[in-house]
């Protein structure tokens, strides 16, 4: 029972870490560059996108998509690492 | 073979394939009626997903909504969508692993509460009921304007058909269902959106079209429009703002936490195999979507565009003027598809001028040049009301699109609206036979009969949906907001609480979920009224509308789960941490190990 403990308190933080990582870039695509610079952003252009608008409408859902497979990618990684997978 | 034939055919086949997939899955055990035997493949729960999540609103309404607000439109785009990354990450895979059937049971015994768990079915019951009335009207909407029915008729087949496959099914029936609804409607909205893509910009895929020249003109298609709406005195597309940017955020934040902890969209996720499954399946599901929510920004700007162009011939040109007398068309030389949407009322004229043309544009603005011009050229108010609907109603006759197109996205909608309101009715059930009877009232109930009463409660829950879809109360407008709102402040938080802190107590939990939604509550009654009875709103004593730093009402979940969780830390500490093998639980959720099929023993 304490060693499923200790190898759980290791794979949690390495999960917590991961999490903020991507809670990091999920709040910069949307909140940052669709919300808050938006209007710094607008001055770019991709195609006929004003960047800020893109970001909002566009950007972030492709971004979103993105993220989720890339966490379950490196959490799929991290269960083998620290032997907690699914058999 | 005319429209409405044409229109009967493609809905009735449609149908016919629901009931086929009914009759195929039926539901032989609990497992199969709460989580569909927990044997679905992630790709096709992903799918069910987007038919479950997307509903009639985000497929009649949400093109035409993002239309009138432009820029700040996204606030839907984004907090529809970036919630299923918090579930993927901070939910669903916990939840899976804990493997019961429902939510409130997940919170009952994390939670070590009776009290707990009966609090959350409270926050279940109210979210998931707010939010199937807005659906039911949606399917009456639906069925009237498609079908040719009356509204009454069509909330009637629409509970018929729901009943054959979610009773018999349960979760089983809905859920392939769904699949076949998100094929059915994932079609319909995309094949009128390139070709109106195709017409203005020659890009057949809307998502770029949207960031094209427009017609060849050397102008962007944004551009374009940015032009046109501001010389006639609307806000500008591209920056247009909900309110202020602080509402825009906040709302954001509510409407993708309100996501994260609505139960019928959390239950998907209990009928994947494995806990990789579950998060691989959230990331599906988002693909899935996400095509219909990339798309929808494309039709708004588009279809804006199309309409103004219709009506003002001088769109058309690189720089006519829209205030010439012959660029606003003749109203008895409008198309056919105006005449035929003037019959719904969702398109209404009226000559204030009394010059026989159409002069569509914004009387209510504030800037002087478009108000001189306006004057000059002796425009005596806009002529045209335009429901927003019409969007995406209209498009395939704007585009001039062949009558099985039209017909497709009759089935389509129809198709939204039928798959969200079975996922609902089934998060209801579930919560009725498993949280109330099997858990409290008669926990000696058999297998047999839990599943019984899960049917019943489903069939119950059927007709009541119905009426209030019939009599829908004074706020049905608002409900899905509201919604939001509810899941936002009471369920999300406890969730994340139950997984992510190994200490927090019954008492800290129970707190936090009461505080967060009595106070979005209450701002909710101080704008729509005490329980929503006219007259009752005292918003006025709070010092007007919007009180709390210009945050609109359907904004305030994000501050309620704040409230939620500041409230359950303050509580916890008064009270002993949870019991040792409540905190061996919760290690045991956050790994993937020793994960089994879903049950609901105990």
């Amino acid at each position: 029972m304490n060693e499923v403990h200790e190898a759980g308190e290791g794979y949690w933080a390495a999960v917590l870490k991961l999490l903020f990582t991507v809670l990091a870039i999920w709040f910069l695509v949307s909140y940052g560059a669709g919300i808050i610079f938006a209007d710094a952003l607008n001055g770019i252009h991709l195609g006929g996108y004003p960047l800020g608008f893109w970001f909002a409408q566009q950007g972030s859902l492709y971004t979103f998509v993105f993220l989720i497979f890339w966490y379950a990618k490196k959490m799929a990684a991290l269960d083998i690492k620290y032997d907690v997978h699914e058999d | 073979m005319d429209l409405q034939t044409i229109t009967y055919v493609v809905v009735g086949a449609t149908f016919a394939l629901y009931i086929g997939i009914a009759f195929w899955a039926r539901a032989g055990s609990t497992s199969d009626f709460y989580v569909a035997g927990g044997s679905v493949h992630p790709v096709l729960n992903g799918m069910a997903t987007g038919a479950d999540w997307m509903s009639a609103a985000s497929f009649i309404s949400m093109a035409g909504l993002i239309a009138n607000m432009g820029y700040g439109g996204g606030l839907f785009l984004m907090g529809w969508t970036g919630g299923y990354v918090l579930l993927a990450m901070l939910l669903a895979p916990y939840l899976r692993k804990f493997g019961k059937f429902t939510v409130p049971q997940f919170v009952g015994d994390r939670f070590y509460s009776k009290t707990a768990s009966m609090v959350a079915v409270l926050c279940l019951l109210a979210a998931s009921i707010t939010y199937i009335i807005g659906q039911m009207t949606g399917v009456g909407v639906a069925f009237s304007r498609f079908l040719g029915v009356t509204n009454e008729a069509g909330v009637f087949i629409g509970m018929g058909v729901v009943f054959v496959y979610a009773v018999f099914g349960g979760m089983k029936g809905i859920t392939y269902t769904q699949v076949a609804q998100y094929c059915v409607l994932i079609v319909a909205y995309t094949v009128p959106a390139v070709f109106i893509s195709l017409n203005l910009t020659g890009m057949p895929i809307p998502q770029l079209g949207l960031g094209s020249e427009w017609a060849d003109s050397g102008v962007s298609l944004l551009a374009k429009l940015d032009h046109v709406i501001t010389d006639l005195g609307f806000g500008k597309y591209t920056t247009q703002l909900p309110g202020s940017k602080l509402n825009m955020f906040v709302y954001t934040v509510s409407l993708m936490i309100g996501t994260a902890g609505l139960p019928h969209v959390i239950v998907r996720f209990f009928t994947v195999p494995k806990v990789k499954d579950a998060r691989a399946s959230a990331g599906w599901a988002l693909v899935f979507i996400a095509i219909l929510y990339t798309t929808a920004p494309a039709v708004a700007a588009m279809a804006r565009l199309n309409l103004h162009a219709t009506v003002n011939t001088a769109v058309k040109t690189m720089d006519g003027d829209l205030y010439a007398t012959e660029s606003s068309i003749v109203y008895d030389e409008r198309p056919d598809w105006m005449k035929r949407w003037e019959v719904t009322g969702l398109l209404k004229f009226t000559d204030k001028n009394g010059d026989g043309r159409i002069q569509y544009y914004n009387d209510k603005t504030k800037n002087a040049d478009v108000i001189a011009k306006v004057e000059a050229a002796g425009w005596k108010g806009n002529e045209l009301s335009v429901n927003r609907d019409i969007m995406v109603l209209a498009n395939p006759e704007i585009a001039m699109l062949p009558n099985w197109v039209i017909a497709l996205v009759a089935a389509g909608g129809l198709a939204a609206a039928l798959s969200t309101a079975a996922g609902l009715l089934l998060a209801i059930s579930s919560a009725i036979s498993h949280d109330l009877f099997k858990n409290i009232f008669m926990p000696d109930m058999s297998e047999k009969q839990e599943l019984m009463t899960g049917k019943i409660a489903m069939a119950c829950s059927i007709v009541v949906a119905g009426w209030l879809g019939l009599n829908p109360p004074g706020f049905a407008a608002g409900t899905v907001a509201i919604a939001f709102g509810l899941a936002a402040s009471s369920i999300f938080p406890a969730l994340m609480l139950g997984i992510f802190s190994k200490t927090m107590n019954k008492e800290g939990a129970i707190a936090g979920m009461l505080a967060g939604l009595g106070i979005t509550m209450f701002y909710v009654f101080a704008h729509k009224g005490i329980f929503f009875i006219k007259g009752t709103s005292f918003v006025d004593l709070l010092g007007g509308p919007s009180p709390f730093f210009g945050i609109s009402p359907n904004a305030f979940g994000a501050i309620g789960a704040v409230v939620n969780f500041a409230v359950a830390f303050a509580v916890k500490n008064m009270f002993a941490p949870p019991p040792q093998h409540i905190q061996d639980l919760v290690e045991q959720v956050r790994i993937p190990r020793g994960s089994k099929a879903v049950d609901g023993s105990h």
